[in-house]
C-alpha cells in the first residue's frame, strides 16, 4: 500500500475538513500567501531578476556583480537603480525588475519629502521612518513570522510529545517526577530569562527559537500524557502486551495514534501563538536583530508614528489577517478531528 | 395475569394506554439513509407488562425513546406514524405538555444507573425534584413521600440516606433509586430500556421481583425492553419481537415461546449455548498456579503511606490441563478478571504460576522470570476480551491486526506472513478477502473472529477468555462458542474461560471455579458444581441464575 492511501478515518476526517468552508479556503488562502511569501526574494528585491548584456547573461539575485562588469568607473557592487548604472545596462541589453523594487532593508534615497513617506507608485504602501519600503518589509515579515511559528510549533510539538508519552506510558514515579519538574519549570518567567540573554548575547532568529523552546514545550505535555495514560490500559493495547510487542512499538503504533487527535487539534493554536509571541517580543524590543524584516518592530513603528497611518494601518491587517486565517483553519481542524464526532 | 384475549375481542373490550401506529424513524445524515425503525405498530394495555425483544442494533431502543420524544430532534426524523397516548399525539403535542407526560404519566429507567443520576446531588433532591415539577411540592412537603419512595424500593435505612450521592450508593441501589424517581409520581406506564443489564445476577433477580411487586401495587403497564429471553419468559404478559427496525412476532409470551412463527424468533429462542465439551482423556499438567495474589496498595494520608490493600485475588491456586476449559464464576468485583490478566503478567502478582511446555519436563515459574525471559513464552498464552470495539486498534487494518504479533516473533517475508494470516482467518471462519479492511467495517461476531485470529495465529496453548460473549448477541454467542470448542479440539487448546453467564460458562467448561471478594469459594467439575453446589454462595449464585419470580 502506498504512503499516501488514507485509512477510513482520516478519509473522514479529511472530509469533514473540506465540508467546513471557512477553515478550508482559509487553508487555501493560506497556503497561497505563504508560497508567495517563500518566493519573496522573486517579487521585492532592490536587484533586478534577470540582466542581458552585452549578449551575456546576468543574475543578480544570487550573484554580486562589480560596476566594471557594465562599463562603470569604480570595483564596487552595482547599485541597479543608480539611474547611471541603469542606463549604461539598458544600452547594451535590459533588465527585468521584480514587481517591488525594494528588499526589506532597502532605503529608497529618492523620497519626495522627508521619511516616512506616504504610499506612492514606487513605494505602494508608503515607507517607514527610515525610508524603507512597507510592502516589501510585510512581504519578508510575514515569511519569518511564518517560519518561527513553524519551526517552534514543530519542535515545542516533538520535545512536548515524547515527554508526555513517556510519563504517561511509564506513570509511577517517572510521571511524578516529571509532573514536579514541570511545574517548577512553567512558573520561570520567560520574558525576564530573555531580557538577560539578550543583554548576553544579540539574539538571532535560532537562539529566540531555542529559548522559546526550552520554556515553550510543555504545552503539549499535558494532553499527551492524559491521552497515553488513559489508552495504556486499552484492550488492544494489553492484548498487544501480552503478544510480547515491545513498549516502543506499542507507543508508536497504539498510543501515538491516539494521542495524536488531541495533539492535532492544539497544533494550529501554538502555530497562532509562535506568531504572536515573536510579534510581541519584536515590539519590545528584545526580538529579532534591529534592521530585521519583522512584523512587531512594524507595530512598533506604527504606534511611534501615529501621524503616518498607513504603517500602523498595513501590519494591522497582515497580522489580523494572518491570525485569523490560521485559527479559522485551527477550528476546522478541530472539528474535523473532535473525536467525539468519529463515532 | 397473562392476557389470552384475542386481538379482536380486545379491540373492543380494552382501550389500549399507549398506542403506537405506522411508526418510521429515521436518523439524518446516516450514509445508508435506511430508516431504524419502519412501520412499527403496537399497542399497550392496561396493566400489563409488554415485552420488547431484540438484538442490538433492532431499534428497541430507538422506539422507546421515541414515544417520549427524546432522540435529539436535529439528529432523528419521524418518517411517519402517531403515537396515541391517553387522547393526545405524542409525536405532535408541544414540548411544554410533552414535559408534563415525562416523568408524569409516564415514567422511564435506564440501562446504566450510574450514568443516568446526576452525580453532583444527593438523592433527596433528584427525587423531590420530579414531584415539584409535576406536583408543586416543596422540599419539606416532599421528604415524607421521597422517604416512603425509598422504602418501597427497599433501600436500607431510607431516611438517613436521602443526602447520599449517587457514587455513595451500589449499582442495585442506585438502579432502586431510579426506579423510584420514575415511579414517583404514579405513573401509568413505565418504560423499562434494559434495566437489569448492567446488574450482577443476584442484583438482577431482585430488581426485577421489586419491579414485578410495584407494578401490581400501582396497576401501571410496563413497556420492558430487553435481549435477555429468561426475563421475558418470567416477567411479560406479552411479547413482540424486533429485528431490523421491524416488529416481526408478537403474540402472548408463552405462545410465542411454545409455538414462535417466524424461524428468527426461533433461532432466538434455540440459542442454547449448547452440550457440555466431551471430557479429556490423559491429563497432562500445563499451568499450576499456588497461592497467587494480586493486592493492589491503597495509599492515603499526607505521606501517601500503603494503608491497606484492595486484595483484587487472594491466596488462590488451581491448576489446568493440556486440552481443559477451567470456567471462572463471579459478579463483577469478584477479582475474575483480575486473576487473568495476572496469569498473563499484565499485572504484577505474587505466588506461583508454573506453566509447562509441551515436551519440556520442567516448568517455567512466570514470576520469577524478567521481560526479556518472558517474553519467548508470551507467545504460548494470548488474551481474548470482552469488547470486541475495543480489543482492535481501529487504526489498523485486519491483516495489520493479526499479523502484528507474529512479526515480533518470525521474521517472515510479505507473501508469507499474508499466507500465515489468510490460514488464520479461514480457521476462524472469516472471509480472507475482507483482510485490508478495517475494524468498523465488521460485526461484533466478527470482530471477535478477528480477535481470536490474531491470538490463534501465535499458535498458543493457554487462551484467556474473558467474557468473549458478554458483549454479543444470544445467536453469535453460540457461533462464537461453537468456534471456540472446534478450536479446543483440533489444537488441543487450553482455556481459562472467565464469565459471569453460567449457562455459556457450562457449555464450555470441564471444570468450574467460583470466585467472590477475590477468594474462590468453590471449585470442582462442572457437573458437581452445577448440580449440587456445596457452599451457601454457590448455591444463591445458581439460583439466581435459575429460579422463577
Amino acid at each position: 500500500m502506498s504512503l499516501i492511501t488514507l485509512s477510513p478515518i482520516n478519509c473522514e476526517r479529511w472530509q469533514r475538513f473540506k465540508n467546513n468552508r471557512r477553515g478550508y479556503y482559509s487553508l487555501w488562502i493560506f497556503l497561497i500567501l505563504f508560497g508567495l511569501s517563500l518566493l519573496a526574494e522573486l517579487i521585492a528585491n532592490n536587484v533586478p531578476l534577470v540582466i542581458q548584456h552585452e549578449g551575456e547573461w546576468y543574475f543578480p539575485i544570487v550573484k554580486e556583480y562589480s560596476e566594471l562588469d557594465f562599463g562603470g568607473d569604480f570595483d564596487v557592487v552595482a547599485d541597479y537603480r543608480d539611474e547611471y548604472i541603469a542606463d549604461l545596462i539598458n544600452a547594451e541589453g535590459w533588465m527585468l525588475w521584480p514587481p517591488i523594487r525594494f528588499d526589506y532593508r532597502a532605503i529608497n534615497y529618492n523620497l519626495p519629502g522627508p521619511a516616512p513617506s506616504p504610499p506612492s507608485v514606487e513605494n505602494w504602501l508608503g515607507t517607514d521612518d527610515l525610508g524603507r519600503d512597507i510592502l516589501a518589509r510585510l512581504i519578508y515579515g510575514f515569511r519569518i513570522s511564518v517560519m518561527f511559528g513553524l519551526f517552534l510549533t514543530l519542535a515545542t510539538s516533538v520535545v512536548g510529545i515524547a515527554v508526555g508519552a513517556i510519563q504517561g506510558f511509564y506513570g509511577g514515579k517517572v510521571d511524578l517526577i516529571g509532573q514536579r519538574f514541570l511545574e517548577v519549570w512553567s512558573s520561570v518567567p520567560t520574558l525576564f530569562v530573555l531580557i538577560i540573554i539578550a543583554s548576553m548575547v544579540p539574539p538571532s532568529f535560532w537562539i529566540l527559537l531555542g529559548i522559546l523552546l526550552i520554556f515553550g514545550w510543555m504545552a503539549l505535555v499535558g494532553v499527551v500524557r492524559a491521552e497515553f495514560l488513559r489508552a495504556r490500559n486499552f484492550e488492544y493495547v494489553l492484548a498487544a502486551r501480552s503478544m510480547g510487542v515491545s513498549n516502543k512499538a506499542i507507543m508508536w503504533r497504539h498510543l501515538l495514534p491516539n494521542a495524536m487527535v488531541a495533539t492535532l487539534t492544539f497544533i494550529p493554536f501554538l502555530l497562532v501563538g509562535g506568531v504572536t509571541s515573536l510579534t510581541a517580543l519584536d515590539f519590545l524590543g528584545f526580538g529579532l536583530p534591529p534592521g530585521s524584516a519583522s512584523l512587531g518592530e512594524m507595530v512598533s513603528q506604527g504606534k511611534n508614528n501615529l501621524h503616518a497611518p498607513w504603517i500602523g494601518l498595513s501590519v494591522f491587517v497582515v497580522l489580523s489577517l494572518l491570525l485569523t486565517l490560521l485559527v479559522f483553519v485551527g477550528e476546522a481542524v478541530r472539528d474535523a478531528v473532535d473525536p467525539n464526532r468519529t463515532r | 395475569m397473562p392476557l389470552t384475549l384475542t386481538a379482536p375481542a380486545r379491540a373492543i373490550m380494552i382501550q389500549p394506554l399507549l398506542s403506537i401506529v405506522n411508526l418510521t424513524l429515521a436518523f439524518r445524515g446516516a450514509a445508508d439513509a435506511e430508516p431504524a425503525v419502519r412501520d412499527v405498530s403496537f399497542d399497550v394495555l392496561p396493566g400489563e407488562v409488554l415485552a420488547l425483544v431484540g438484538e442490538s442494533g433492532s431499534g428497541k431502543s430507538i422506539t422507546a425513546q421515541s414515544i417520549l420524544r427524546l432522540l435529539n430532534p436535529s439528529a432523528a426524523r419521524y418518517d411517519s406514524g402517531q403515537i396515541h397516548f391517553s387522547g393526545q399525539d405524542l409525536l405532535r403535542t408541544d414540548e411544554r405538555q410533552l414535559n408534563r407526560i415525562r416523568g408524569g404519566s409516564i415514567g422511564m429507567i435506564f440501562q446504566e444507573p450510574m450514568t443516568s443520576l446526576n452525580p453532583l446531588q444527593s438523592i433527596e433532591k433528584q427525587l423531590s425534584e420530579s414531584l415539584y415539577l409535576h406536583k408543586g411540592l416543596s422540599r419539606a412537603t416532599a421528604r415524607p413521600l421521597v422517604i416512603e419512595w425509598l422504602q418501597r424500593v427497599e433501600i436500607r435505612d431510607a431516611a438517613q440516606r436521602l443526602k447520599a450521592l449517587p457514587h455513595e450508593l451500589s449499582g442495585g441501589e442506585r438502579q432502586r433509586v431510579m426506579i423510584a424517581m420514575a415511579l414517583i409520581n404514579e405513573p401509568d406506564l413505565l418504560i423499562a430500556d434494559e434495566p437489569t443489564t448492567a446488574l450482577d445476577v443476584t442484583v438482577q433477580a431482585q430488581i426485577l421481583r421489586l419491579l414485578k411487586r410495584l407494578q401490581g401495587e400501582l396497576g401501571m403497564s410496563v413497556l420492558f425492553i430487553t435481549h435477555d429471553l429468561g426475563i421475558v419468559r418470567k416477567l411479560a404478559d406479552r411479547v413482540m419481537v424486533m429485528r431490523q427496525g421491524e416488529i416481526i412476532e408478537q403474540g402472548v409470551t408463552a405462545e410465542v415461546f411454545d409455538h414462535p412463527k417466524t424461524d428468527y424468533t426461533r433461532e432466538l429462542l434455540a440459542a442454547d449455548p449448547g452440550a457440555p465439551p466431551a471430557p479429556i482423556k490423559q491429563i497432562k499438567p500445563l499451568l499450576q498456579v499456588a497461592n497467587l495474589r494480586t493486592w493492589f496498595a491503597v495509599n492515603t494520608g499526607f505521606l501517601k503511606r500503603v494503608k491497606h490493600y484492595v486484595k483484587a485475588v487472594d491466596d488462590i491456586s488451581f491448576s489446568l490441563a493440556e486440552g481443559e476449559t477451567l470456567g471462572i464464576v463471579g459478579e463483577s468485583g469478584s477479582g475474575k478478571t483480575t486473576l487473568g490478566r495476572s496469569v498473563l503478567q499484565l499485572i504484577k502478582c505474587e505466588g506461583d504460576v508454573n506453566f509447562t511446555l509441551a515436551g519440556e519436563q520442567a516448568p517455567h515459574n512466570l514470576l520469577q522470570l524478567n521481560a526479556k525471559q518472558m517474553k519467548p513464552l508470551r507467545r504460548h498464552i494470548q488474551i481474548i476480551f470482552q469488547d470486541p470495539f475495543a480489543s482492535l486498534s481501529p487504526r489498523m487494518s485486519v491483516v495489520q491486526i493479526i499479523a502484528e504479533g507474529l512479526k515480533v516473533y518470525e521474521r517472515l517475508s510479505n507473501a508469507e506472513l499474508e499466507a500465515r494470516v489468510i490460514d488464520a482467518m479461514q480457521q476462524v471462519q472469516l472471509d480472507p478477502e475482507l483482510r485490508h479492511r478495517y475494524p468498523n467495517e465488521f460485526s461484533g461476531g466478527q470482530r471477535q473472529r478477528i480477535a481470536i485470529a490474531r491470538a490463534l495465529i501465535l499458535k498458543p496453548r493457554l487462551l484467556v477468555l474473558d467474557e468473549p460473549t458478554s458483549a454479543l448477541d444470544r445467536s453469535v454467542q453460540k457461533d462464537i462458542i461453537d468456534l471456540l470448542q472446534r478450536l479446543q479440539r483440533e489444537h488441543g487448546l487450553s482455556y481459562l474461560f472467565i464469565s459471569h453467564d453460567l449457562s455459556v460458562v457450562r457449555s464450555m467448561s470441564h471444570r468450574i471455579m467460583i470466585m467472590k471478594d477475590g477468594k474462590v469459594v468453590e471449585q470442582g467439575a462442572a457437573d458437581a458444581i452445577f448440580n449440587q453446589p456445596q457452599h451457601p454462595y454457590s448455591k444463591a449464585l445458581l439460583a439466581a441464575a435459575s429460579a422463577p419470580l
